[in-house]
């Protein structure tokens, strides 16, 4: 029998390439995927056909360049279903810190001619420019959530993911509280689960590189920051990390600036 | 309008099997290379300024987020320069452990480039997946070491990509006794896979390209560079990593705005070529012993030697984690505690590829005040670019665009250039020439 593989592709903005090693790091594994699917575009793998459309498209990357907020509009034109993996392509990324401060400065401080540059003010999301059909968190995201996604795909159903926090997962898991035991501030109970809780397991503060969990009540948590003696600038710092601009942090990190000024 | 019969312009829009993305632009004129221009598609992240007003550990997990393939390579440097500029010493057992980490990456890193992007296109495949149908044993061998090079990562990080094992001082947790033996015995049982990847490497077929250059690299008296040393070049150069910049220039070229990096005004290379050029006396004897028998011989001017060279530092890194897998102890404490105050301080370790550095200022506060980050990619831009132009003009400008592309890549590719790691790569715009006939 003869089956019609769904075309795959994977395409990179303005990233450090950690989300697309989810795919390359299924080693032999992705070998054996490709009996599944076709990928029919992902440069870092060898396969370039960037005007192929696709029936899968994966995003890692941020939109952060004005070329960026085209190439975007293409793709999307292009592809049937369309998944953003990872912090960069779901929330802007580390790099949109710079959506905080006045971007020109910044590039002024780094390169001798800065005209020349070609760069957005703010670095932003997928969804800020397209329609978005499903969403992976996580700086990176890890293989497990590419896998549970295509087979969701393969099997005509939407994917889902869970969204409840690393502190429950924590929990589960019986580690020793470091919040709780040491002091010390961890971004656990507003992050949502999908690494395992490993910081939390490796005895130390989770920084909320998965982004916010479903209902987070980052203000409760600001206060026990408060409580714990952390400054304003640094509960802000906490917020204002991995998931900057994911809407709860966002919010949360403005709140707490305000506070402390 | 009439062609110039003399002139061609060449734009290959995706150097495919490079991780990140780029293009190169050449122009010829009367059989001469007039323009040489390798662009790269990468919007800068501005990650020094993303990293002013955080406290030393943050920057330990931000700086990972430059590059997803050697994040230990900035972890690392970001560590040694806090280190130093807050005068830390953490000890043998943190020493120890932050060259296995290290050796982890160097495994993972170098063969995702040996098996998924190097010896497919020596072996003129499209991609793995087309290789592992003729070499199924090969590739199969090779994603073992891959995989165990992301172990080795995650056994002190927890994760091969962004680890979070790693602080100022040293780690935040010790593995168990049991969990370094398991990797252990698997190291052990794969290290023959390793050593059977030098002869396959050597035996590929390598073009005849003999280029002088300046190698520069990592040199410790007493072993092979990972995590310290002195910084030295092939044509004498033996300097503390603090003067790195009495030394080297960066500056951003006219038609690119991409920072480039040069030594007394003339290009170097670094990265692993480099690196066993300069410290091939490190290198264990069988390992001598089994290049010679394949004829390879090092220090090498050939750039194509380079993917043997990363062979060679797989199969060292694995006899290295075996050696300091063997002495592992739990440690009282796996780190020294963090005292910070205002001063600066100098990184500098063996990333996969070459030399990372790092400097790093902090106020009163303990807080970063100023960072710089120069990466083994940028410091290699301007080598490729001499290279390209040596080795076109060799092969001959009157071979067609598709022979001049292809090679073109292929000695793109000897370098393994991340692109993502150089922080200072901008995207450039391409000028294409009218190809009316
Ligand atoms: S989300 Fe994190 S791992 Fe993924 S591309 Fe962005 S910086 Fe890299
Ligand atoms: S360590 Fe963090 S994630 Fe775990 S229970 Fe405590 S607060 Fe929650
Ligand atoms: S515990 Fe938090 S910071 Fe650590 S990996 Fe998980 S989500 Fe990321």
């Amino acid at each position: 029998m003869n089956i019609i593989k769904p075309k795959i592709a994977v395409y990179k903005f303005t990233s450090c390439d950690g989300c697309q090693l989810a795919f390359l790091n299924m080693g032999i594994e992705l070998v054996a995927l490709q009996e599944m699917i076709e990928i029919i575009h992902f440069p870092e793998f060898g396969i370039s056909n960037p005007n192929i459309s696709a029936d899968i498209a994966f995003i890692e990357g941020s939109i952060s360049t004005p070329q960026e907020k085209k190439r975007i509009q293409a793709i999307r034109h292009g592809s049937r279903f369309l998944i953003t993996i990872g912090a960069c392509a779901t929330a802007g990324g580390i790099q949109a810190l710079r959506n905080f401060s006045d971007v020109n400065t910044w590039v002024a401080d780094i390169y001798p001619h800065p005209a020349s540059l070609s760069t957005l003010k703010t670095s932003t999301a997928i969804s800020h420019h397209v329609k978005v059909d499903f969403e992976l968190w996580g700086c990176p995201v890890n293989s497990a959530q590419i896998l549970n996604a295509l087979k969701s795909l393969l099997m005509n159903a939407t994917p889902t993911a869970r969204r409840d926090s690393v502190c429950m997962e924590c929990k589960r898991q019986g580690h020793i509280c470091v919040m709780v035991t040491k002091n010390i501030p961890c971004m656990g109970p507003v992050t949502q689960t999908g690494c395992g809780a490993i910081c939390p397991h490796a005895g130390r503060d989770c920084y909320g590189c998965y982004g916010p969990s479903e209902n987070p009540n980052s203000q409760s948590l600001s206060r026990r920051f408060s409580n714990i003696g952390l400054s304003g600038e640094a509960i802000t710092r906490r917020f204002r990390f991995i998931n900057n601009q994911a809407p709860a942090f966002l919010e949360a990190g403005n709140l707490n600036e305000k506070k402390s000024k | 309008m009439k062609k110039n019969l003399n002139k061609r312009e060449i734009n290959i829009p995706i150097l495919t099997r490079v991780e990140g993305e780029g293009a190169l632009n050449l122009q010829i004129e009367a059989g001469k290379i007039t323009r040489l221009e390798l662009a790269i598609y990468e919007p800068p992240r501005l990650f020094e300024k993303i990293l002013e007003g955080r406290e030393p550990n943050e920057v330990v997990d931000a700086v990972a987020r430059i590059c997803g393939i050697c994040p230990v390579a900035y972890q690392m440097s970001a560590v040694h320069a806090i280190e130093s500029c807050f005068d830390m010493a953490p000890g043998e057992w943190v020493r120890n452990m932050r060259r296995l980490f290290y050796c982890g990456e160097w495994i993972e890193s170098h063969s995702i480039h040996v098996y998924m992007l190097a010896a497919p296109d020596f072996l003129g495949y499209s991609s793995m997946t087309d290789m592992a149908r003729d070499y199924p044993d090969i590739v199969r061998d090779g994603m073992k070491i891959h995989s165990l090079g992301t172990r080795l990562m995650a056994l002190l990080g927890k994760r091969a990509v962004h680890p979070v094992g790693a602080c100022v001082g040293g780690f935040y947790h010790a593995p168990s006794l049991e969990e370094v033996h398991n990797l252990l015995v698997q190291f052990e049982t794969c290290l023959p896979l390793a050593e059977a990847l030098i002869p396959f490497t050597a035996k590929l077929n390598f073009p005849k390209a003999e280029h002088e250059f300046t190698a520069v690299s990592l040199h410790q008296p007493s072993e092979y560079p990972i995590n310290e040393g002195r910084i030295q070049s092939s044509s004498g150069l033996d300097i503390d990593i603090s003067e790195y910049m009495d030394f080297f220039q960066q500056h951003q070229v006219a038609y690119s705005t991409a920072q480039h990096s040069t030594l007394s005004g003339k290009t170097y290379l670094t990265g692993p070529l480099a690196r066993i050029n300069l410290n091939y006396k490190h290198i264990p004897k069988n390992i001598q012993r089994l290049l010679k028998k394949n004829q390879i011989h090092f220090p090498s001017t050939n750039m194509f030697h380079s993917i043997v060279a990363r062979a060679v530092e797989i199969y060292y890194a694995m006899i290295e984690s075996i050696r300091l897998m063997r002495l592992y102890v739990t440690p009282p404490e796996s780190r020294i505690k963090l005292t910070a105050k205002a001063g600066n301080g100098y990184g500098c370790t063996e990333a996969p590829r070459g030399i990372l550095w790092h400097y790093f200022e902090f106020a009163e506060t303990g807080l970063v005040k100023r960072a710089r980050i120069i990466a083994p990619t940028s410091q290699n831009l301007s080598r490729i670019e001499e290279d390209l132009r040596h080795s076109l003009e060799e092969y001959g400008l009157d071979r067609s665009d598709d022979d001049l592309r292809y090679y073109s890549e292929k000695i793109i590719r000897n370098y393994d250039p991340c692109i993502s790691c150089a922080t200072h790569f901008l995207r450039l715009k391409i000028e294409r020439v009218d190809s009316q006939l």
